[in-house]
C-alpha cells in the first residue's frame, strides 16, 4: 500500500486525531468523562447502580446497562432537531452491546446503572466517541468492569485504509469511495462491536482489526491516564 | 409463546455442540424458503416470504415526490417495518420493540450501500421530481430469523415491482394505473444474511427458540465476496478468527440464498 496517500488534514492513514480525555467533567454524576477525537467531542455521564423503575422492568437476576446517545442539536453544521431519533435509538443500544461483554452488571440484580452519553461537537466518529467516553466514566463511577473497550472508526477510501475517518473523509468522491467501519474491540481484541457501511472485500476487512488494535493501544492508553489523574488529584 | 425456558436452552446448546438441531437441520442449513410475488394487488411490487413458519410480508410503494437536498438527482428510498401484534403473543399494541426499528435500518442500509436500486435512474427531472421507493416490512408469524426473512421479501418485491403511470402536466403519481417499466436494479444481488452465535456454533436461519438464547448475531449483507453493509447485534464478544468464520459463511449463503430468490420470483 502506498504510504504518499494524502488525507484531508493531512494525517498519517493510521494516526488519529488528537485525542482528548478526561473524567470528572459531571459533578453531580457518580462517574463522568469526556472524551475527543480532534473536533468530535462526547460527555458520557452515570448515574447508579440504583433501583430500576419501574419495578416490572427489573430484572431479579441481574443488572440493567442502560444507555443513552444524543446529539445536541448545534452540534452539527445543518441544526438537528432535538430528542430522540431512529438512528440515536439504534446506537444507543449499539452502544449498550459494545460495554456488557466487560461491565459486571449481574452483580447488581433489580438495579440498572444509567450511562447518559452526549455529542457536543461532531465531525465522524460521534458513536466511537461516545463509547470511549461511556466506558471511562463507567470506570469512574466504580463500576466494577472485567476490561476496558476502545472504539474507533476505520475507514476505506477508495481502496485505502485509514484509522479515525473525519466528515470530509465519509463523504469520500473518489474511485470507489467511502467505507465507514466503527470498531470496539477489548483490550485483549475482542470484538464487542462492529458496523459497517460502504463497499470492502472480505480479505481487507479482516485487514480492518490490525489498525483498530494499533488505534486502541493509543486510546487505552489516554483512558487510563486520564483515570489516574483524577485519582492523583484527590 | 413465553420465552424459552432455560432447560430448552441448555438442550439446544447441547445438541449444538454435536452439531446437530432440534429439527434435524445442519447448522449451515436454512429452513425450507418459500417466495411468493404479487401477493397484494394494489402494490407496485410485494411479496410473502416464508422460512419454515415464520413468516413476513413485504411491499413497495412508489411515488413521484422532491429530492432530498443532498441528491438532488436521485430517487429516495425508505424502508419502515412493523413487527404486526398478530405475529407473536409475546407483542402488545404501543410501541414497536427495538428490534423492529433494527431491522427497518439494517436492510436499508443493506440496500442503499449496496446500490441495489439504482436511484439515479429514479430521477424524473433534477432538483424537482423522483420516484420515492418505499419498502414496507411486516410481519405475519415470528418464529425466529425476521431479519433475513426481510430481506429475501425486499429483493423479491424490488425485482418484481412496476413503476405506477405519471401525469407529466399534474406531476403526480397516477395511482393504481402501471407502466411496464421496471425498478432499475444492479447486476448484482446483494443479499443480508445474519449468523448466530450459540455457544461455540454459527448458526444461521434460527428459530425462535435459538433466536432467544443467541449470544451475538452479525447481518452481513454481501455479493460475490463484497461486504456493503454489517451489523453486530447482541452483546456477546467475538473473536477476529470468529469473524472470518461468519465471513465465510456469509459468502458461501448468499450464493445458495440468490438461487433460490431467482427460481421463485420467475
Amino acid at each position: 500500500m502506498t504510504t504518499e496517500f494524502k488525507r484531508p488534514d493531512g494525517r498519517k492513514i493510521n494516526e488519529l486525531r488528537k485525542i482528548t480525555a478526561k473524567v470528572g467533567v459531571v459533578p453531580n454524576a457518580d462517574g463522568s468523562a469526556i472524551f475527543g477525537f480532534g473536533d468530535t467531542v462526547a460527555i458520557a455521564a452515570v448515574y447508579g447502580p440504583k433501583k430500576m423503575h419501574p419495578q416490572h422492568s427489573q430484572n431479579p437476576e441481574k443488572g440493567t446497562l442502560r444507555c443513552t446517545y444524543n446529539m445536541l442539536s448545534f452540534s452539527v453544521t445543518e441544526r438537528i432537531r432535538p430528542g430522540p431519533s431512529r438512528r440515536s435509538q439504534e446506537i444507543s443500544k449499539i452502544t449498550e452491546w459494545a460495554l456488557q461483554p466487560v461491565v459486571m452488571i449481574d452483580d447488581f440484580p433489580g438495579n440498572v446503572v444509567d450511562v447518559h452519553i452526549n455529542v457536543i461537537q461532531a465531525n465522524a466518529s460521534t458513536r466511537c466517541a461516545g463509547i470511549n467516553a461511556a466506558v471511562m466514566a463507567l470506570a469512574h463511577a466504580g463500576i466494577p468492569m472485567k476490561n476496558m473497550v476502545t472504539s474507533v472508526s476505520i475507514g476505506k477510501l477508495d481502496k485505502q485504509l485509514v484509522t479515525d475517518l473525519i466528515k470530509e473523509e465519509e463523504d469520500w468522491e473518489e474511485g470507489e469511495g467511502p467505507t465507514d467501519i466503527p470498531i470496539t474491540l477489548t483490550d485483549d481484541g475482542k470484538i464487542t462491536h462492529i458496523q459497517l457501511d460502504g463497499n470492502i472485500p472480505m480479505k481487507q476487512l479482516m485487514e480492518t482489526f490490525e489498525l483498530a488494535k494499533e488505534a486502541g493501544k493509543q486510546i487505552h492508553e489516554a483512558q487510563v491516564k486520564a483515570l489516574k489523574e483524577a485519582i492523583e488529584k484527590k | 409463546m413465553i420465552e424459552t425456558p432455560k432447560i430448552t436452552g441448555d438442550r439446544i446448546k447441547e445438541y449444538l455442540s454435536q452439531g446437530k438441531r432440534f429439527d434435524g437441520r445442519k447448522t449451515n442449513e436454512f429452513r425450507k424458503i418459500t417466495i411468493e410475488t404479487g401477493v397484494s394487488k394494489n402494490a407496485e411490487g410485494s411479496a410473502r416470504v416464508r422460512l419454515g413458519n415464520t413468516e413476513v410480508l413485504v411491499g413497495v410503494k412508489l411515488d413521484v415526490t422532491e429530492p432530498y437536498a443532498d441528491s438532488q438527482s436521485e430517487g429516495n428510498l425508505m424502508v419502515t417495518a412493523e413487527f404486526l401484534t398478530m405475529s407473536s403473543s409475546r407483542l402488545d399494541l404501543g410501541p414497536q420493540p427495538f428490534e423492529s426499528l433494527e431491522l427497518a435500518r439494517v436492510i436499508d442500509r443493506g440496500i442503499r450501500e449496496s446500490h441495489l436500486i439504482d436511484l439515479h435512474g429514479l430521477c424524473i427531472k433534477e432538483r424537482e421530481k423522483v420516484w420515492n421507493v418505499m419498502i414496507d416490512i411486516y410481519s405475519i408469524n415470528d418464529d425466529g430469523n425476521l431479519l433475513d426473512a426481510a430481506g429475501i421479501g425486499a429483493i423479491a418485491a424490488l425485482k418484481t415491482a412496476k413503476i405506477p403511470k405519471y401525469n407529466e402536466e399534474t406531476g403526480k403519481t397516477v395511482f393504481g394505473e402501471w407502466t411496464d417499466k421496471r425498478i432499475p436494479l444492479s447486476k448484482d444481488t446483494p443479499i443480508s444474511l445474519t449468523i448466530h452465535k450459540i455457544g461455540n456454533s454459527l448458526i444461521l436461519d434460527p428459530t425462535k427458540e435459538e433466536e432467544d438464547i443467541s449470544e451475538t448475531r452479525v447481518t452481513v449483507c454481501s455479493a460475490n465476496g463484497i461486504v456493503y453493509s454489517l451489523q453486530k447485534g447482541e452483546s456477546k464478544e467475538l473473536s477476529v478468527e470468529e469473524f472470518q468464520e461468519i465471513l465465510n459463511l456469509a459468502e458461501k449463503t448468499e450464493k445458495k440464498i440468490y438461487k433460490e430468490i431467482e427460481t421463485n420470483i420467475k
